[in-house]
């Protein structure tokens, strides 16, 4: 890398890691992020055809995505889209194409018990309303502004810690990639034909 | 117009929790039992996110890298045993995959 970019690089990167910029008109963003996520759930549980739900889903995920970009989370922003909306919902719509989809287009959507699973559904709902009502005062109104520019860097330090000095959540780390390679064995597994 | 707080962020992760328990439990097509599920993982994720803005600390968003590792491991586990299934039983819907019953 020549010198000259370098230095431009790092002078961006010494102004990018304040508190970051306000958003701008946050309540507007807000609403129309969490309107278009609720939108994506309601029609994933309810459309008929698999691959519409796949694509409501992909439409939750980005909404849900720019509300962590909203949250200053620009990293975790980043892991949503590329491993749930590039990785884990392409694998999706490969086994909808693997598994008979004009079948599941002609049956019925919803299982015999479903009034049962819909009063439960809405039973947690009112646990929820009840305990928001009620447990209002434990959240506080404040938001304490976390250095944007340098979230990713943040981040690792957490995760693979700093130099000579394990981080915080390492070992969590080595136990999350090995719990990665046994799903990847499980699921190679899994699909053989003859094991 | 009030401004946002992590009280609305939770608002919404408790509404995209509850769709993804309706989708468990009344769907039948494995399929998206399985991406119900993940809308419940998004849920406690932007709980966590939400959490983190509210303290200042990034704990909140290394548990949540942690979720979705979680959820990539429980996706390809989940549809190979899906795939499996339905090669054998020719079938993917929860109320025909009653083996164990008798």
């Amino acid at each position: 890398m020549n010198p000259g970019l370098h230095q431009a690089l790092i002078a961006v990167y010494t102004t990018n890691t304040g508190p970051g910029m306000e958003p701008v008109a946050t309540p507007f963003f807000f609403y129309l992020l969490s309107g278009l996520a609720i939108a994506g759930g309601f029609l994933v549980i309810t459309r008929r055809n698999p691959v519409h739900c796949a694509l409501a889903l992909i439409v939750t995920l980005i909404a849900v995505a720019n509300l962590y970009l909203m949250l200053y989370a620009p990293f975790v922003a980043a892991v949503q889209i590329i491993v749930y909306a590039g990785g884990i919902m392409v694998l999706f719509l490969f086994v909808i194409m693997l598994v008979s989809i004009e079948r599941a287009s002609r049956d019925r959507r919803f299982n015999r018990f479903w009034p049962v699973g819909l009063a439960t559904a809405c039973g947690l709902l009112a646990l929820f309303v009840s305990a928001f009502v009620k447990g209002r005062a434990l959240f506080p109104d404040r938001m304490i502004a976390i250095p944007e520019g340098s979230n990713t860097q943040q981040v690792a330090s957490m995760l693979y810690g700093e130099a000579g000095r394990m981080g915080q959540y390492t070992f969590a780390f080595e136990i999350a990639s090995l719990l990665l390679l046994v799903a990847i064995l499980g699921a190679v597994i899994m699909t053989k034909k003859k094991i | 117009m009030v401004p946002i707080t992590t009280f609305h962020y939770l608002v919404v992760a408790a509404a995209l929790f509850v769709l993804g328990v309706i989708g468990v439990l009344t769907r039948r097509n494995v399929v998206i039992v399985l991406m119900s599920i993940e809308l419940i993982l998004n849920a406690v994720n932007l709980n966590l996110v939400a959490f983190s803005r509210m303290w200042g600390r990034l704990d909140g968003q290394v548990f949540a890298i942690f979720i979705v590792v979680d959820a990539a491991a429980e996706a390809a586990v989940g549809l190979g045993i899906l795939i499996a299934f339905f090669r054998n039983k020719d079938t993917i819907n929860v109320d025909e995959i009653d083996l164990l019953k008798w």
